[in-house]
């Protein structure tokens, strides 16, 4: 390596804690603007839905056992909403697939 | 918020964030080797997991250590590595109570992750500082010595079981979305549209090209605007739970 460990390590850390903390901080206040609100509304689930797909069906080895495990999570997510038992399911499913596979 | 509600909150944001540790340290394990690949000490690479707190950042991070980057080049690289954040803050800050204090703010955007982030979400009550604070303690350590553990003996455990681990993480996006996707017809079609144009995305030529946050910064923006224009939300709500369908 060419630079100081230390510095990369507050240059990186400065920018990250800036972007994740200033926005929130700045915006405390409820935000009046409709379209603004509807928008922020939307943020989460579009983008976590975008980040979980395709990307844990390519996780495993196999493309069957990432669709299977995802298969499975989304039917244990969409009549329990239990968060743990979604995640150990989804591993679980993943990793017999894995050694089977 | 008087004591026993604040640590009765506590408490639940420890329960929300024991599954989350578990996925940490199964991911942060890979981090770890990436770490030592680029010749930094274990306890330097657990210093660097415990500041960031975040895994394309870190692994952009080692990245640009390794081939001996400049302190700029590192500056742009967690930009970007991190932008989807720039929304995120947005959004969970509308999300938290107004009771949450300003320097209590910062603390939450020191830890803001997709993850815990997720759970934020998935809570139906506004965010409280206590129950961050308790997924934070579980969390923290969860990913820190998940990313010693991976310097350390990352290549004595078997392949299988740190893919099995990873994937809970997105059984916890799973668990965030499906549900609210079940609730109403609108998310519901945001979460099928959403996945739609992310496979889209990565199958494309020339946009395949772009790195993950970048794709996901496109997409966040470009489907949320869509939505806010087709189906905003109603006025009294506080930006909760509100849609025509």
């Amino acid at each position: 390596m060419s630079g100081n460990l230390t510095i990369y390590l507050i240059v990186a850390a400065l920018v990250t804690f800036a972007i994740r903390a200033l926005p929130m901080f700045i915006f405390h206040k409820p935000i009046k603007n409709r379209f603004v609100r509807s928008f922020l509304y939307y943020v989460p689930y579009i983008t976590l839905s975008v980040m979980v797909f395709p990307a844990i069906v390519l996780q495993t080895g196999s493309l069957i056992s990432g669709i299977a495990a995802m298969a499975v999570g989304v039917l244990v997510a969409w009549f329990t909403s239990n968060l743990f038992l979604t995640a150990s399911t989804v591993c679980v499913v993943a990793l017999i697939l894995e050694l089977i596979l | 918020m008087d004591k026993k509600r604040k640590s009765a909150d506590f408490f639940r944001g420890i329960r929300m964030g024991i599954p989350v540790m578990i996925g940490y340290f199964a991911c942060a394990i890979a981090l770890g080797i990436t770490a030592s690949k680029a010749g930094i000490s274990p306890i330097q690479a657990t210093l660097v997991s415990l500041l960031l707190n975040a895994s394309a950042g870190e692994y952009a991070f080692f990245q640009t250590v390794l081939t001996g980057g400049t302190y700029i080049e590192m500056a742009v690289l967690e930009f970007v590595a991190n932008a989807r954040y720039l929304l995120m803050s947005c959004a969970i800050g509308q999300k938290t109570s107004e009771e949450v204090k300003l320097h209590e703010r910062l603390i939450i955007g020191f830890d803001l992750t997709d993850e815990l982030f997720g759970a934020s979400i998935a809570r139906e009550e506004k965010l409280t500082f206590a129950f961050y604070l308790g997924m934070m303690t579980v969390s923290i350590p969860g990913w820190a010595f998940g990313t010693l553990a991976g310097t350390l003996l990352g290549n004595v455990l078997p392949t299988v079981a740190v893919i099995a681990l990873g994937m809970g993480l997105y059984g916890m996006f799973l668990s965030t979305v499906i549900p609210a996707a079940r609730r109403s017809k609108v998310l519901f079609f945001a979460v099928v549209l959403s996945m739609s144009c992310s496979l889209a995305f990565s199958l494309l030529p020339v946009i395949r090209e772009l790195s993950e946050g970048f794709r996901t910064i496109i997409l966040t923006v470009g489907l949320s605007t869509l939505f806010a224009l087709l189906f905003p939300i109603r006025d009294k709500e506080n930006g909760e739970g509100g849609d025509n369908a």
